[in-house]
């Protein structure tokens, strides 16, 4: 075992150590701002596991799009709605986690039978290593093109539809904008682009 | 069945590590009463399927990598569902002032 090998073997074990824990952390820890941060290291470990396997760019681009966005956006969307509030006891809901716990092992066993037991077509053809961003460039500008213009229409309307969600409907009512010296006022209140008025 | 794998890492360790990150996923998503937590476990299961693809597409597809490109659209797909997801949480934030998930049943009948 020369030394490429075991740094590539102890490189993997830190990483899914990390991932591991993490993500029982995520779950389990009480504070919801620790597992959102947690979730980050989660992300940043999954992406390490993405360069062990010769996959530079979706490394960078999980990088980008998991830790720069959607860990960013699951923390603001914390402190939007953190209140600190006192949940409700349940009745049964130690045994519902205990139930939910034993589905949650039997799906674990079952996928680890189905990985270790079955027959992979292994060796597969060798790996085309650092190359590997120029196919998947010819992969979505030849055959995978229609998926890739879907995949820009899809986020064009996630990103109309999380507007038009979380907006705030502001309602004016009609003397305040009849009212031509509280100008200054109005612009104050930031009126919507859209109100449910100007739609009727 | 180990021997026949390229580096010092077989297939079923990426495998295994991926299987435990989806059932943590799973448990988190069922067990959650945070609305936050639910969108995180949905992250985590996500990930995990990426790990899955990427690791086949490594070991078994390496000429073609027709799985980066599978986990490149799945990384599409679920920064649009954070988007739409936390969107929809902040409405119903605004609505019912809890993000307690027993506490909506906005579409019982």
């Amino acid at each position: 075992m020369n030394i490429a090998y075991s740094t590539e073997l102890i490189c993997f074990l830190i990483l899914s150590s990390v991932i591991v824990s993490g993500s029982l952390a995520v779950v389990l820890l009480e504070n919801i701002v620790y597992s959102a941060f947690i979730l980050g290291g989660v992300f940043m470990a999954v992406a390490g596991l993405y360069l062990l396997l010769n996959a530079s760019f979706v490394a960078a681009a999980q990088i980008l799009v998991y830790v720069g966005a959607v860990n960013v956006l699951i923390l603001f969307a914390i402190m939007l709605v953190n209140n600190k509030e006192k949940l409700k006891p349940i009745e049964g809901l130690k045994t519902r986690k205990l139930i939910s716990g034993g589905v949650c092992g039997g799906l674990l066993i079952l996928l680890l039978r189905v990985s270790i037991t079955t027959k992979w077509n292994l060796p597969g053809p060798s790996s085309i290593g650092e190359e590997a961003t120029e196919r998947i460039g010819e992969h979505l500008f030849t055959d995978y093109l229609l998926p890739f213009e879907l995949a820009s229409i899809l986020l064009l309307m996630a990103m109309i539809g999380a507007i038009v969600l979380a907006r705030r409907d502001v309602l004016i009512s009609i003397d305040d904008i009849n009212d031509l010296k509280n100008q200054k006022s109005l612009s104050d209140k930031k009126i919507p682009l859209l109100s449910e008025k100007s739609l009727k | 069945m180990l021997e026949n794998s390229i580096g010092p890492v077989p297939l079923q360790a990426y495998l295994i590590v991926a299987a435990f990150l989806f059932c943590t996923g799973v448990w988190g998503l069922i067990n959650s009463r945070n609305a936050v937590r639910v969108l995180m476990s949905i992250e985590l299961m996500l990930n995990a399927v990426n790990i899955n693809l990427m690791s086949f597409s490594s070991y078994i597809d390496g000429a073609i990598i027709r799985g980066q490109v599978f986990s490149i659209f799945v990384i599409t797909v679920a920064a649009a569902e954070a988007a739409v997801g936390l969107a929809i949480l902040l409405s119903l934030y605004r609505n019912r002032v809890t993000i307690d998930m027993e506490s909506f049943n906005l579409l019982k009948w």
